[in-house]
Protein backbone atom coordinates (compact mmCIF):
# COMPACT_ATOMS: atom_id res chain seq x y z
CA UNK A 1 0.00 0.00 0.00
CA UNK A 2 1.37 3.39 -0.91
CA UNK A 3 1.73 6.10 1.69
CA UNK A 4 -1.00 8.13 0.06
CA UNK A 5 -3.49 5.28 0.24
CA UNK A 6 -2.56 4.63 3.86
CA UNK A 7 -3.05 8.31 4.68
CA UNK A 8 -6.41 8.23 2.91
CA UNK A 9 -7.66 5.28 4.95
CA UNK A 10 -6.45 6.74 8.25
CA UNK A 11 -8.14 10.06 7.43
CA UNK A 12 -11.32 8.30 6.31
CA UNK A 13 -11.51 6.37 9.59
CA UNK A 14 -10.94 9.57 11.61
CA UNK A 15 -13.54 11.53 9.64
CA UNK A 16 -16.23 8.84 9.65
CA UNK A 17 -15.53 7.76 13.24
CA UNK A 18 -15.94 11.30 14.55
CA UNK A 19 -18.99 11.70 12.32
CA UNK A 20 -20.61 8.70 14.02
CA UNK A 21 -19.85 10.24 17.43
CA UNK A 22 -21.38 13.55 16.30
CA UNK A 23 -24.64 11.83 15.36
CA UNK A 24 -24.93 9.27 18.16
CA UNK A 25 -23.56 11.02 21.26
CA UNK A 26 -26.13 11.79 23.96
CA UNK A 27 -24.27 14.89 25.05
CA UNK A 28 -24.59 17.80 22.65
CA UNK A 29 -21.22 19.27 23.68
CA UNK A 30 -19.52 15.97 22.86
CA UNK A 31 -21.19 16.08 19.45
CA UNK A 32 -19.93 19.60 18.87
CA UNK A 33 -16.38 18.80 19.94
CA UNK A 34 -16.33 15.63 17.82
CA UNK A 35 -16.92 17.88 14.80
CA UNK A 36 -13.31 19.08 15.12
CA UNK A 37 -11.58 15.77 14.20
CA UNK A 38 -14.19 15.27 11.48
CA UNK A 39 -13.34 18.64 9.95
CA UNK A 40 -9.60 18.04 10.35
CA UNK A 41 -9.94 14.64 8.64
CA UNK A 42 -11.58 16.35 5.67
CA UNK A 43 -8.72 18.88 5.75
CA UNK A 44 -6.28 15.99 5.38
CA UNK A 45 -8.21 14.74 2.35
CA UNK A 46 -7.93 18.18 0.75
CA UNK A 47 -4.18 18.12 1.37
CA UNK A 48 -3.99 14.72 -0.35
CA UNK A 49 -5.74 16.33 -3.33
CA UNK A 50 -3.09 19.09 -3.45
CA UNK A 51 -5.71 21.68 -2.52
CA UNK A 52 -3.76 23.48 0.22
CA UNK A 53 -5.79 26.67 0.02
CA UNK A 54 -9.10 24.85 0.50
CA UNK A 55 -7.52 22.80 3.31
CA UNK A 56 -6.36 25.86 5.21
CA UNK A 57 -9.72 27.57 4.74
CA UNK A 58 -11.40 24.41 6.02
CA UNK A 59 -9.39 24.65 9.27
CA UNK A 60 -9.88 28.42 9.58
CA UNK A 61 -13.63 28.46 8.94
CA UNK A 62 -14.91 25.07 10.06
CA UNK A 63 -12.59 23.77 12.79
CA UNK A 64 -11.68 27.23 14.10
CA UNK A 65 -14.83 29.31 13.69
CA UNK A 66 -17.95 27.18 13.12
CA UNK A 67 -17.18 24.76 15.98
CA UNK A 68 -16.47 27.65 18.33
CA UNK A 69 -19.72 29.31 17.29
CA UNK A 70 -21.69 26.09 17.91
CA UNK A 71 -20.05 25.56 21.33
CA UNK A 72 -20.64 29.21 22.21
CA UNK A 73 -24.34 28.99 21.36
CA UNK A 74 -24.79 25.73 23.30
CA UNK A 75 -23.11 27.17 26.37
CA UNK A 76 -25.05 30.45 26.23
CA UNK A 77 -28.49 28.94 25.65
CA UNK A 78 -28.50 25.85 27.82
CA UNK A 79 -27.27 27.23 31.11
CA UNK A 80 -23.78 26.23 30.20
CA UNK A 81 -24.37 22.49 30.44
CA UNK A 82 -25.92 21.45 27.17
CA UNK A 83 -27.14 18.29 28.89
CA UNK A 84 -30.85 19.07 28.72
CA UNK A 85 -31.00 19.34 24.96
CA UNK A 86 -32.77 16.31 23.46
CA UNK A 87 -30.67 14.90 20.65
CA UNK A 88 -33.62 13.36 18.76
CA UNK A 89 -37.11 14.37 17.83
CA UNK A 90 -40.07 12.69 16.13
CA UNK A 91 -38.68 13.41 12.67
CA UNK A 92 -35.94 10.78 12.96
CA UNK A 93 -37.53 8.44 10.42
CA UNK A 94 -37.85 11.19 7.80
CA UNK A 95 -34.24 12.21 8.37
CA UNK A 96 -33.04 8.63 8.01
CA UNK A 97 -35.02 8.22 4.77
CA UNK A 98 -33.51 11.40 3.30
CA UNK A 99 -30.02 10.32 4.36
CA UNK A 100 -30.46 6.88 2.78
CA UNK A 101 -31.76 8.37 -0.47
CA UNK A 102 -28.80 10.76 -0.53
CA UNK A 103 -26.35 7.92 0.14
CA UNK A 104 -27.89 5.82 -2.65
CA UNK A 105 -27.71 8.73 -5.08
CA UNK A 106 -24.10 9.56 -4.22
CA UNK A 107 -22.89 5.97 -4.43
CA UNK A 108 -24.61 5.49 -7.78
CA UNK A 109 -22.95 8.60 -9.13
CA UNK A 110 -19.60 7.59 -7.67
CA UNK A 111 -19.77 4.10 -9.17
CA UNK A 112 -20.95 5.18 -12.62
CA UNK A 113 -18.80 8.23 -13.19
CA UNK A 114 -15.62 7.86 -15.20
CA UNK A 115 -12.92 9.32 -13.06
CA UNK A 116 -10.09 11.07 -14.86
CA UNK A 117 -7.39 9.93 -12.45
CA UNK A 118 -4.04 11.48 -13.16
CA UNK A 119 -5.02 12.89 -16.52
CA UNK A 120 -4.40 16.47 -15.46
CA UNK A 121 -3.23 18.23 -12.35
CA UNK A 122 -5.37 21.05 -11.10
CA UNK A 123 -3.52 23.77 -9.23
CA UNK A 124 -5.57 25.41 -6.53
CA UNK A 125 -3.34 28.33 -5.62
CA UNK A 126 -4.92 31.35 -3.92
CA UNK A 127 -4.21 33.40 -7.05
CA UNK A 128 -6.07 30.98 -9.31
CA UNK A 129 -9.03 30.86 -6.95
CA UNK A 130 -9.15 34.67 -6.79
CA UNK A 131 -9.01 34.95 -10.58
CA UNK A 132 -11.81 32.44 -10.91
CA UNK A 133 -14.00 34.29 -8.38
CA UNK A 134 -13.58 37.58 -10.22
CA UNK A 135 -13.77 35.99 -13.66
CA UNK A 136 -15.90 33.01 -14.73
CA UNK A 137 -17.50 32.47 -11.30
CA UNK A 138 -18.32 36.09 -10.52
CA UNK A 139 -22.07 35.47 -10.40
CA UNK A 140 -21.72 32.62 -7.86
CA UNK A 141 -19.41 34.76 -5.77
CA UNK A 142 -21.76 37.73 -5.72
CA UNK A 143 -24.75 35.46 -5.07
CA UNK A 144 -22.98 33.99 -2.03
CA UNK A 145 -22.20 37.42 -0.66
CA UNK A 146 -25.86 38.42 -0.93
CA UNK A 147 -26.88 35.26 0.95
CA UNK A 148 -24.33 36.07 3.69
CA UNK A 149 -25.51 39.70 3.88
CA UNK A 150 -29.13 38.60 4.23
CA UNK A 151 -28.26 36.14 7.01
CA UNK A 152 -26.29 38.88 8.77
CA UNK A 153 -29.29 41.23 8.66
CA UNK A 154 -31.54 38.38 9.81
CA UNK A 155 -29.29 37.70 12.80
CA UNK A 156 -29.33 41.37 13.76
CA UNK A 157 -33.15 41.51 13.57
CA UNK A 158 -33.49 38.37 15.73
CA UNK A 159 -30.92 39.49 18.27
CA UNK A 160 -32.15 43.08 18.58
CA UNK A 161 -34.27 43.79 21.66
CA UNK A 162 -37.78 45.11 21.03
CA UNK A 163 -37.89 48.77 21.91
CA UNK B 1 8.89 3.54 1.13
CA UNK B 2 9.31 7.31 0.94
CA UNK B 3 6.33 7.90 3.18
CA UNK B 4 8.02 6.17 6.12
CA UNK B 5 10.84 8.66 5.66
CA UNK B 6 8.36 11.55 5.51
CA UNK B 7 6.63 10.31 8.65
CA UNK B 8 9.96 10.05 10.45
CA UNK B 9 10.81 13.61 9.40
CA UNK B 10 7.47 14.83 10.70
CA UNK B 11 8.03 13.09 14.05
CA UNK B 12 11.55 14.54 14.37
CA UNK B 13 10.20 17.98 13.42
CA UNK B 14 7.47 17.74 16.06
CA UNK B 15 9.96 16.75 18.76
CA UNK B 16 12.24 19.61 17.70
CA UNK B 17 9.46 22.21 17.78
CA UNK B 18 8.13 20.88 21.09
CA UNK B 19 11.54 20.98 22.76
CA UNK B 20 12.30 24.40 21.33
CA UNK B 21 8.98 25.86 22.42
CA UNK B 22 9.14 24.23 25.86
CA UNK B 23 12.66 25.50 26.57
CA UNK B 24 12.85 28.83 24.72
CA UNK B 25 9.26 29.98 25.01
CA UNK B 26 7.75 28.40 28.11
CA UNK B 27 10.70 28.02 30.49
CA UNK B 28 12.76 31.05 29.56
CA UNK B 29 9.61 33.07 28.82
CA UNK B 30 8.20 32.54 32.29
CA UNK B 31 11.53 33.47 33.88
CA UNK B 32 11.77 36.60 31.73
CA UNK B 33 8.20 37.52 32.58
CA UNK B 34 8.89 37.28 36.31
CA UNK B 35 12.14 39.22 36.04
CA UNK B 36 10.56 41.98 33.94
CA UNK B 37 7.52 42.12 36.23
CA UNK B 38 9.90 42.49 39.15
CA UNK B 39 11.89 45.20 37.41
CA UNK B 40 8.76 47.19 36.52
CA UNK B 41 7.37 46.86 40.05
CA UNK B 42 10.73 47.75 41.68
CA UNK B 43 11.42 44.33 43.16
CA UNK B 44 13.99 41.65 42.36
CA UNK B 45 11.96 38.72 41.04
CA UNK B 46 13.18 35.11 41.43
CA UNK B 47 16.65 35.15 42.93
CA UNK B 48 17.41 31.97 44.86
CA UNK B 49 17.57 28.94 42.51
CA UNK B 50 20.75 29.05 40.45
CA UNK B 51 22.74 32.19 39.61
CA UNK B 52 20.36 35.20 39.68
CA UNK B 53 17.39 32.79 39.82
CA UNK B 54 18.12 31.44 36.32
CA UNK B 55 17.09 27.89 37.21
CA UNK B 56 13.82 28.87 38.91
CA UNK B 57 11.53 27.71 36.07
CA UNK B 58 13.35 24.38 35.77
CA UNK B 59 12.75 23.82 39.49
CA UNK B 60 9.10 24.82 39.02
CA UNK B 61 8.67 22.42 36.10
CA UNK B 62 10.16 19.56 38.13
CA UNK B 63 7.79 20.43 40.95
CA UNK B 64 4.76 20.49 38.64
CA UNK B 65 5.75 17.09 37.19
CA UNK B 66 5.51 15.52 40.66
CA UNK B 67 2.20 17.14 41.65
CA UNK B 68 -0.97 15.10 41.93
CA UNK B 69 -3.31 15.13 38.95
CA UNK B 70 -6.69 16.15 40.35
CA UNK B 71 -9.85 15.74 38.27
CA UNK B 72 -12.99 17.34 39.75
CA UNK B 73 -15.71 14.82 40.62
CA UNK B 74 -18.34 16.20 38.24
CA UNK B 75 -15.97 17.06 35.43
CA UNK B 76 -16.41 15.56 31.99
CA UNK B 77 -13.29 13.38 32.17
CA UNK B 78 -12.78 12.89 28.43
CA UNK B 79 -13.13 16.58 27.49
CA UNK B 80 -11.22 17.67 30.60
CA UNK B 81 -8.24 15.51 29.66
CA UNK B 82 -8.21 16.16 25.91
CA UNK B 83 -8.40 19.96 26.24
CA UNK B 84 -4.86 19.83 27.63
CA UNK B 85 -3.60 18.40 24.35
CA UNK B 86 -5.48 20.76 22.03
CA UNK B 87 -4.10 24.05 23.39
CA UNK B 88 -0.31 23.31 23.14
CA UNK B 89 -0.83 21.38 19.88
CA UNK B 90 -2.45 24.40 18.21
CA UNK B 91 0.43 26.57 19.43
CA UNK B 92 3.07 24.13 18.13
CA UNK B 93 1.43 23.92 14.69
CA UNK B 94 2.01 27.67 14.23
CA UNK B 95 5.77 27.16 14.01
CA UNK B 96 5.64 25.06 10.82
CA UNK B 97 5.56 28.15 8.56
CA UNK B 98 7.93 30.45 10.46
CA UNK B 99 11.35 30.96 8.84
CA UNK B 100 13.98 31.25 11.59
CA UNK B 101 16.97 32.18 9.44
CA UNK B 102 19.25 30.72 6.81
CA UNK B 103 21.94 28.06 6.99
CA UNK B 104 24.23 27.41 4.04
CA UNK B 105 21.99 29.43 1.69
CA UNK B 106 18.92 27.42 2.60
CA UNK B 107 16.12 28.97 4.68
CA UNK B 108 15.43 27.31 8.03
CA UNK B 109 11.72 26.61 7.77
CA UNK B 110 9.80 23.38 8.29
CA UNK B 111 7.49 23.86 5.28
CA UNK B 112 7.26 26.86 2.98
CA UNK B 113 3.54 26.64 2.17
CA UNK B 114 2.17 28.84 -0.60
CA UNK B 115 -0.65 29.65 1.85
CA UNK B 116 1.66 30.09 4.85
CA UNK B 117 0.05 33.24 6.29
CA UNK B 118 -3.44 31.75 6.08
CA UNK B 119 -2.14 28.54 7.64
CA UNK B 120 -0.88 30.56 10.60
CA UNK B 121 -4.27 32.25 11.03
CA UNK B 122 -6.00 28.86 10.84
CA UNK B 123 -3.86 27.01 13.38
CA UNK B 124 -3.82 29.85 15.87
CA UNK B 125 -7.62 29.91 15.74
CA UNK B 126 -7.72 26.30 16.99
CA UNK B 127 -6.53 27.32 20.47
CA UNK B 128 -9.96 28.61 21.37
CA UNK B 129 -11.49 25.15 20.85
CA UNK B 130 -9.17 23.80 23.56
CA UNK B 131 -9.98 26.71 25.88
CA UNK B 132 -13.72 26.18 25.45
CA UNK B 133 -13.27 22.43 26.08
CA UNK B 134 -11.30 23.14 29.26
CA UNK B 135 -13.85 25.69 30.45
CA UNK B 136 -16.81 23.43 29.86
CA UNK B 137 -15.18 20.14 30.88
CA UNK B 138 -14.14 21.43 34.31
CA UNK B 139 -17.80 21.84 35.37
CA UNK B 140 -16.92 24.98 37.27
CA UNK B 141 -18.67 28.31 36.82
CA UNK B 142 -15.45 30.34 36.79
CA UNK B 143 -13.87 28.06 34.22
CA UNK B 144 -16.99 28.20 32.05
CA UNK B 145 -17.13 32.01 32.22
CA UNK B 146 -13.48 32.10 31.21
CA UNK B 147 -14.20 29.79 28.27
CA UNK B 148 -17.16 31.89 27.10
CA UNK B 149 -15.20 35.13 27.33
CA UNK B 150 -12.39 33.50 25.42
CA UNK B 151 -14.70 32.49 22.58
CA UNK B 152 -16.19 35.98 22.26
CA UNK B 153 -12.75 37.58 22.46
CA UNK B 154 -11.00 35.28 20.00
CA UNK B 155 -13.77 35.44 17.42
CA UNK B 156 -13.69 39.26 17.60
CA UNK B 157 -9.92 39.66 17.41
CA UNK B 158 -9.30 37.09 14.68
CA UNK B 159 -10.87 39.51 12.20
CA UNK B 160 -8.42 42.43 12.69
CA UNK B 161 -5.51 39.93 12.68
CA UNK B 162 -6.75 38.47 9.41
CA UNK B 163 -7.15 41.93 7.87
CA UNK B 164 -3.64 42.94 8.98
CA UNK B 165 -2.24 39.73 7.45
CA UNK B 166 -4.06 40.43 4.18
CA UNK B 167 -2.59 43.91 3.76
CA UNK B 168 0.93 42.48 4.14
CA UNK B 169 0.18 39.66 1.72
CA UNK B 170 -1.20 42.19 -0.77
CA UNK B 171 1.92 44.30 -0.62
CA UNK B 172 4.25 41.31 -0.94
CA UNK B 173 2.06 39.69 -3.59
CA UNK B 174 2.29 36.33 -1.87
CA UNK B 175 0.94 34.35 1.07
CA UNK B 176 4.19 32.46 1.58
CA UNK B 177 6.11 33.60 4.67
CA UNK B 178 9.42 33.11 2.89
CA UNK B 179 8.35 35.28 -0.04
CA UNK B 180 7.12 37.97 2.37
CA UNK B 181 10.49 38.06 4.15
CA UNK B 182 12.34 38.26 0.85
CA UNK B 183 10.06 41.06 -0.35
CA UNK B 184 11.33 43.20 2.55
CA UNK B 185 15.00 43.07 1.59
CA UNK B 186 17.20 44.41 -1.13
CA UNK B 187 17.58 47.95 -2.46
CA UNK B 188 14.39 50.00 -2.46
CA UNK B 189 12.51 47.56 -0.23
CA UNK B 190 11.60 48.67 3.27
CA UNK B 191 10.53 46.58 6.23
CA UNK B 192 6.75 46.45 6.30
CA UNK B 193 6.70 48.06 9.73
CA UNK B 194 7.63 51.26 7.86
CA UNK B 195 5.24 50.89 4.93
CA UNK B 196 2.41 49.32 6.94
CA UNK B 197 2.67 50.89 10.42
CA UNK B 198 -1.08 50.73 11.02
CA UNK B 199 -1.19 47.03 10.16
CA UNK B 200 1.73 46.43 12.52
CA UNK B 201 -0.04 48.14 15.42
CA UNK B 202 -3.32 46.37 14.67
CA UNK B 203 -1.48 43.03 14.52
CA UNK B 204 0.32 43.60 17.83
CA UNK B 205 -2.86 44.73 19.62
CA UNK B 206 -4.98 41.90 18.29
CA UNK B 207 -2.18 39.39 18.97
CA UNK B 208 -2.09 40.49 22.62
CA UNK B 209 -5.81 39.81 22.76
CA UNK B 210 -5.46 36.46 20.95
CA UNK B 211 -2.96 35.16 23.48
CA UNK B 212 -5.09 36.44 26.38
CA UNK B 213 -2.53 38.73 27.96
CA UNK B 214 -3.25 41.85 30.00
CA UNK B 215 -4.92 44.26 29.18
CA UNK B 216 -7.00 41.60 27.41
CA UNK B 217 -6.69 38.76 29.94
CA UNK B 218 -10.38 38.52 30.80
CA UNK B 219 -10.17 34.81 30.12
CA UNK B 220 -7.97 34.27 33.17
CA UNK B 221 -8.67 37.43 35.22
CA UNK B 222 -7.32 36.22 38.58
CA UNK B 223 -9.22 38.84 40.57
CA UNK B 224 -12.61 37.82 39.10
CA UNK B 225 -12.39 34.23 37.86
CA UNK B 226 -9.74 32.51 40.06
CA UNK B 227 -7.74 31.47 37.00
CA UNK B 228 -10.48 31.26 34.38
CA UNK B 229 -10.53 28.24 32.11
CA UNK B 230 -7.65 26.41 33.82
CA UNK B 231 -8.82 26.93 37.43
CA UNK B 232 -9.32 23.17 37.95
CA UNK B 233 -6.09 21.99 36.36
CA UNK B 234 -3.16 20.84 38.45
CA UNK B 235 0.38 19.58 38.00
CA UNK B 236 1.59 18.77 34.51
CA UNK B 237 -1.76 19.60 32.93
CA UNK B 238 -1.48 23.13 34.25
CA UNK B 239 2.08 23.27 32.92
CA UNK B 240 0.86 22.20 29.45
CA UNK B 241 -1.62 25.08 29.37
CA UNK B 242 1.17 27.40 30.38
CA UNK B 243 3.30 25.94 27.58
CA UNK B 244 0.49 26.49 25.09
CA UNK B 245 0.01 30.07 26.21
CA UNK B 246 3.67 31.05 26.02
CA UNK B 247 4.12 29.02 22.82
CA UNK B 248 1.29 30.99 21.24
CA UNK B 249 2.74 34.31 22.40
CA UNK B 250 6.17 33.49 20.94
CA UNK B 251 4.51 32.31 17.72
CA UNK B 252 2.64 35.61 17.41
CA UNK B 253 5.86 37.56 18.03
CA UNK B 254 7.75 35.38 15.52
CA UNK B 255 5.03 36.00 12.94
CA UNK B 256 5.21 39.75 13.58
CA UNK B 257 8.98 39.59 13.03
CA UNK B 258 8.46 37.67 9.78
CA UNK B 259 5.74 39.94 8.43
CA UNK B 260 6.84 43.37 9.60
CA UNK B 261 10.46 43.38 10.78
CA UNK B 262 12.18 41.75 7.81
CA UNK B 263 12.40 38.27 9.32
CA UNK B 264 15.95 37.02 9.77
CA UNK B 265 17.61 39.78 7.71
CA UNK B 266 20.09 42.18 9.29
CA UNK B 267 23.68 43.33 8.89
CA UNK B 268 26.71 41.64 10.43
CA UNK B 269 25.34 39.06 12.84
CA UNK B 270 24.23 35.53 11.84
CA UNK B 271 20.65 35.38 10.54
CA UNK B 272 19.27 33.19 13.34
CA UNK B 273 20.67 35.60 15.92
CA UNK B 274 18.96 38.54 14.22
CA UNK B 275 15.70 36.63 14.29
CA UNK B 276 16.07 35.87 18.01
CA UNK B 277 16.98 39.49 18.83
CA UNK B 278 13.91 40.85 17.02
CA UNK B 279 11.77 38.14 18.59
CA UNK B 280 12.82 39.05 22.11
CA UNK B 281 12.34 42.78 21.46
CA UNK B 282 8.69 42.06 20.64
CA UNK B 283 8.36 39.67 23.60
CA UNK B 284 9.65 42.48 25.80
CA UNK B 285 6.96 44.78 24.39
CA UNK B 286 4.27 42.19 25.20
CA UNK B 287 5.57 41.90 28.78
CA UNK B 288 6.01 45.64 29.20
CA UNK B 289 2.37 46.18 28.18
CA UNK B 290 1.18 43.41 30.51
CA UNK B 291 2.73 44.93 33.61
CA UNK B 292 1.80 48.52 32.70
CA UNK B 293 -1.89 48.55 31.74
CA UNK B 294 -4.96 47.52 33.76
CA UNK B 295 -7.49 45.01 32.44
CA UNK B 296 -10.35 45.98 30.10
CA UNK B 297 -14.00 45.25 30.85
CA UNK B 298 -15.64 42.72 28.51
CA UNK B 299 -17.85 45.34 26.80
CA UNK B 300 -14.88 47.70 26.35
CA UNK B 301 -12.89 44.81 24.93
CA UNK B 302 -15.50 43.82 22.35
CA UNK B 303 -16.31 47.43 21.44
CA UNK B 304 -12.63 48.15 20.93
CA UNK B 305 -12.38 45.37 18.37
CA UNK B 306 -15.68 45.85 16.52
CA UNK B 307 -15.95 49.64 16.62
CA UNK B 308 -12.34 50.65 16.34
CA UNK B 309 -9.87 47.98 15.19
CA UNK B 310 -12.00 46.37 12.47
CA UNK B 311 -13.10 49.65 10.79
CA UNK B 312 -9.50 50.90 10.96
CA UNK B 313 -8.19 47.64 9.49
CA UNK B 314 -10.78 47.77 6.68
CA UNK B 315 -9.82 51.36 5.87
CA UNK B 316 -6.17 50.37 5.86
CA UNK B 317 -7.01 47.50 3.52
CA UNK B 318 -8.71 49.85 1.04
CA UNK B 319 -5.81 52.31 1.13
CA UNK B 320 -3.29 49.48 0.63
CA UNK B 321 -5.32 48.11 -2.27
CA UNK B 322 -5.37 51.59 -3.83
CA UNK B 323 -1.59 51.92 -3.56
CA UNK B 324 -0.85 48.38 -4.74
CA UNK B 325 -3.21 48.51 -7.73
CA UNK B 326 -3.30 52.16 -8.82
CA UNK B 327 -0.10 53.85 -7.68
CA UNK B 328 2.38 50.99 -8.12
CA UNK B 329 0.33 48.83 -10.50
Amino acid sequence: MSGEALAFWVLAVITLGSGVVVVTSHNIVHSAVALVPAFLGVTGLYVLLNAEFVAVIQVLIYAGAITVLILFVIMLTEGGTGLRVPQRNEQGAVGAAVALAMAALLSTVALRATWGIGTRTLVYTPGDIGQSFLGPNLLVFEGTSIVLLVSLIGAIIIARKED
Amino acid sequence: MTWVWELLRAVVGTVLIFTGVAVVAAMFGVLLERKIAGWIQSRLGPKHVGPQGLLQTIADTLKLLQKENIVPKNADRLIFASAVIVVPLAALLDYVVIPFGTAGGRPLIFRDLNVGVLYFAATSSLVVVGILMAGWGSNNKYALLGGLRSAAQMVSYEIPIGLALITVAMQAGSLSTLAIVNAQTGPGHLWYVLTQPISFLIFLTAATAEVNRTPFDLVEAESELVAGYFSEYTGMRFALFQLGEYGEMFAMAAMAVTLFLGGWHGPGLPSVLWFVIKLYVLIFVFMWVRWTYPRFRIDQLLNFSWKFLIPLALLNLVVTAFFVMVVHG
